[in-house]
């Protein structure tokens, strides 16, 4: 134990200075990450909490539990907190901002002090949120269609408008600091055919958020004036048009869903080639893919409006250019499955969350072609079928991939090893407990159960209830890597630099990193995923 | 048997079973692709499993294989495309003839209006068998007509009329949501569409207590707002001469053509100096804020009822019984 002995002495980014200052004052991505990590997970277990009530008030058909205004309130917080103030930053803000400079070999990102400031205005962004939630709350779904949050709702949409726009600032920050990064500050002979996929995923979803977040804030800024000055943009009675927010919102929110799921595939792009022993297969198709996304993913948004009211001819165009979308995610999909064909392969814990993300991506992604049908999309549009489509992308998809990314990369980030056979068993109870959840949903759709409903029909019941029982699993699946994560900072095993035998630049320095990332300045002179010349660990780390 | 428990909702006009063919293709489709990629998964995960002594065998990646999996898939997705965009296209596109009703939406209840000018709230008594049009409108906020046993639904929107139509094939009392989340009762914004045998739906319509037909009750508002005396039915007019306008294009004051639809109808009484007729002036009084919803569907359907459509004026389309 020599070698621990000595990990335990050494200086590294979470031992070089104590107090609140040296974290609250710090300009290193890595302390930055960590910050993002507390305050995103506390905003996830308040969503959290608005669901399991959601999920409650649904158990039986009347609206017992909780009133009307009460449970529209908590699927637009719901909706809200867990969109702008969790999926949203999950991956950049936590591992991105991590792993970013670590990968390419920089010290730091570009601007640290604009990382920092991004995270204050999050804070801030968050504070005003947490203002709106417990001053009443606000009804308006986290969509704010107008006419009704513009002139009806007598709730604090201005709150949770301004709150959002503010979180926007910090989102398009970090995007701007990612891109500059990514491009100036790449290590020596690190190009661009050598970045990790998780680089590429991250770039692709920082244009994303430089180019749409804008238009966001945009939108929510003519909300707010609609309702102070009653401009009349949107208002009908005036002269506007309601539909014309439904394109403006959109053009950024469906965006907004590559924001959310890039990362994850970005992670899971890392993950599986490890677990696998294998260069990845399809290195440019998986790269050039999350750049079409990005690239396409901006052409679809009105699929969301086909029984808006839009014309005909507009929702026909939609149609066909959202087909062309799912072309490189499922690009994605057949890579990732023909990178393990004559792997070596291992179940460790972030394996099981890339096996998982695949599975309910896949399942999420085919049912988009269901709602891009517009034939399917005039029924199912509105009902529970979406709302279980979009949890199957941004919950099944996109969280799987933040919790397996957590568990890859926690030896790095905590320089401690957490319990190998829990990691597994929370793997397993999230999984079942998602699709226990979720997929009765699907069925209530197609029977026409509308979404946002406080009370139903009674025949709806029995599919509810599967639901809110799996809701209940799938809490427990999320509370325990919490858990298991806190203990192993104290507890667990101390982490080799490199437990995983991993390729990557933030494999080849220690665990955890010092303060500049490296000892000395990285040179590459290796293609990315190199894994003929790494050695499997001996022994495949805690399967003991 | 499956009374609180279905899997499939019920299926009760003529669109319903395209929709649900294009649904279960995809079903199997879907079904098929989840197999295929979790077969090929664990397969690959216990097969490739690791063995001491058996390295893993580095391969780059295939462009063949590439192109291969992003043609097909994009092939098949265009299949989907084309036959979705054709359901929508019939959905879209009301046959002529079709009975129309007028229906009002507002926080929380659905009012409607027959032509006959039976009135009702939160429910829809059609016959099997025949086109019916929906003309839509709200007095506040966005909603959303669904009838889930039809599979189709139309946002309904403050400002202007939107349109749905289905045909209904089987008796029974259906389900009418509200699917556009409105406010504080959006769930309750609820009711059922009654689908009858022709011969109850007459004995329906003739039972209920209708005050004349929605245009002759449109005929008596454009009398009582003073209409006639400018909108008069020869050319010395001050307004326009209405007969035989609706569903023509009509030539605008600044060279635009546009046809004298729902929607054209609705903004010439509301504001009606937005697209004034070539040769008029802009001299018509703003009804804005002065005619209910009820009221301009009542106008509609009388400036409607001045144009008779060609099946109208042969005389096919049964009338309906006056007092």
């Amino acid at each position: 134990m020599a070698t621990a002995a000595i990990t335990a002495e050494r200086e590294h980014y979470l031992n070089k200075e104590y107090g609140i200052r040296s974290w609250l004052l710090t300009t290193d991505h890595k302390r930055i990450a960590l910050l993002y990590l507390v305050s995103i997970t506390f905003f996830f277990f308040i969503g959290g909490f608005f669901a399991l009530l959601i999920r409650l008030e649904l158990l039986t058909p009347a609206g017992d539990m909780v009133q009307a205004d009460t449970y529209n309130k908590l699927f637009t917080m719901h909706g809200m907190v867990m969109i702008f103030f969790f999926l949203i930053p999950s991956i950049p803000a936590v591992l991105g901002n991590f792993l970013v400079p670590i990968m390419i070999g920089a010290k730091d990102l570009a601007f640290p002090r604009i990382n920092l400031l991004s995270w204050y205005l999050y804070i801030i962004a968050g504070v005003m949120m947490l203002y709106c939630i417990v001053t009443g709350g606000v009804d308006t779904g986290w969509t704010f269609y107008t006419p009704f949050s513009t002139a009806f709702s007598n709730t604090n949409v201005i709150e949770a408008g301004l709150a959002i726009f503010i979180a926007g600032f910090s989102s398009i920050l970090t995007g701007l600091n990612f891109v500059v990064t990514i491009h100036r500050m790449r290590a020596p002979g690190m190009t661009w055919s050598r970045l990790p996929l998780f680089i590429w995923a991250h770039y692709a979803t920082s244009i994303i958020q430089l180019l749409g977040t804008p238009v966001l804030a945009i939108t929510l800024l003519l909300v707010v004036f609609e309702r102070v000055f009653h401009l009349g943009i949107f208002d009908p009675t005036r002269g506007g048009d309601p539909i014309l927010f439904q394109h403006l919102f959109w053009f950024y929110s469906h965006p907004a869903v590559y924001i959310m799921i890039l990362p994850s595939m970005g992670v899971v792009t890392e993950i599986i080639p490890c677990f696998s022993r294998k260069r990845v297969f399809g290195y440019h198709a998986i790269a050039l893919s999350s750049i079409a996304i990005a690239v396409f993913g901006f052409l679809v948004w009105a699929h969301h409006m086909f029984v808006a009211g839009i014309s005909l001819y507009s929702a026909l165009i939609f149609s066909a250019l959202s087909y062309l979308v799912a072309v490189p995610s499922a690009i994605k999909v057949f890579n990732w499955t023909a990178t393990m064909y004559k792997g070596s392969i291992t179940f460790s814990t972030p394996m099981l969350y890339a096996f998982g993300f695949i599975g309910l991506f896949t399942m999420g992604g085919l049912t988009g072609l269901f709602l891009s049908a517009l034939g399917i999309d005039v029924h199912v549009t509105d009902t529970y079928f979406v709302v279980a489509h979009f949890h199957y992308i941004m919950v099944g998809g996109a969280v799987m991939g933040y919790l397996g990314g957590m568990h890859f990369w926690w030896p790095k980030i905590s320089g401690r090893m957490y319990p190998e056979w829990l990691g597994k068993f929370a793997a397993l109870i999230v999984f079942l407990g998602f699709n226990l959840t979720f997929f009765p949903q699907f069925v209530l759709g197609y029977l026409g159960m509308p979404r946002r409903y406080w009370q139903y029909p009674q025949e709806f019941q029995v599919l509810n209830v599967l639901s809110t029982a799996g809701s209940t699993i799938l809490a427990v699946g999320y509370v325990l890597p919490m858990v298991y994560f806190l203990w192993s900072m104290r507890y667990g095993k101390i982490a080799d630099d490199n437990p995983w035998g991993a390729a990557g630049l933030e494999w080849k320095t220690t665990s955890p990193p010092p303060t500049f990332n490296f000892e000395e300045a990285p040179e590459v002179t290796w293609e990315a995923y190199n894994y003929d010349q790494i050695p499997a660990p001996a022994e495949v780390p805690l399967e003991r | 048997m499956f009374d609180n428990f279905p899997l499939w909702p019920a299926r009760a006009s003529t669109g319903a079973g395209n929709v649900d063919a294009l649904y279960v293709f995809l079903l199997l489709l879907a079904g098929f692709m989840c197999v295929a990629v979790f077969t090929m998964i664990v397969v690959f995960a216990l097969r490739y499993h690791r063995k001491p002594g058996v390295e893993a065998e580095q391969i780059e990646g295939s462009t063949p294989l590439e192109i291969t999996w992003s043609v097909i898939p994009l092939g098949i997705f265009l299949v989907i495309f084309a036959w979705g965009a054709v359901i929508f296209f019939r959905e879209r596109t009301p046959p002529r003839g079709a009975t129309e009703v007028y229906v009002v939406a507002k926080q929380w209840m659905w009012k409607l209006e027959h032509e006959e000018g039976q009135r009702e709230i939160n429910e829809l008594h059609v016959p099997v068998g025949r086109d019916v049009k929906l003309i839509m409108t709200s007095q506040d906020v966005i909603h959303s007509f669904y009838v889930p046993a039809f599979r189709i639904k139309q946002d309904v929107l403050p400002g202007r009329y939107t349109t749905m139509w289905f045909r209904a094939t089987k008796p029974g009392v259906y389900h009418l949501f509200c699917a556009e989340y409105c406010g504080t009762q959006h769930s309750g914004m609820i009711g059922q569409v009654v689908v009858m045998e022709p011969a109850q739906y007459e004995a329906w319509l003739g039972g209920g207590a209708a005050s004349g037909s929605l245009a002759s009750n449109g005929q008596n508002i454009f009398q009582q707002l003073g209409c006639p005396t400018c909108h008069r039915s020869d050319v010395q007019g001050r307004g326009p001469n209405l007969v035989g306008v609706f569903g023509k294009p009509v030539l605008l004051e600044d060279g635009r053509t546009v046809i004298a639809d729902e929607n054209y109808v609705r903004e010439s009484i509301l504001s009606p100096a937005a697209k004034v007729v070539s040769g008029f002036k802009p001299i018509m009084p703003v009804f804005q804020g002065l005619v209910s919803e009820e009221q301009l569907n009542a106008l509609v359907a009388y400036i409607k009822s001045l144009s008779p459509s060609p099946d109208e004026a042969a005389g096919d389309k049964p009338q309906q019984p006056k007092d």
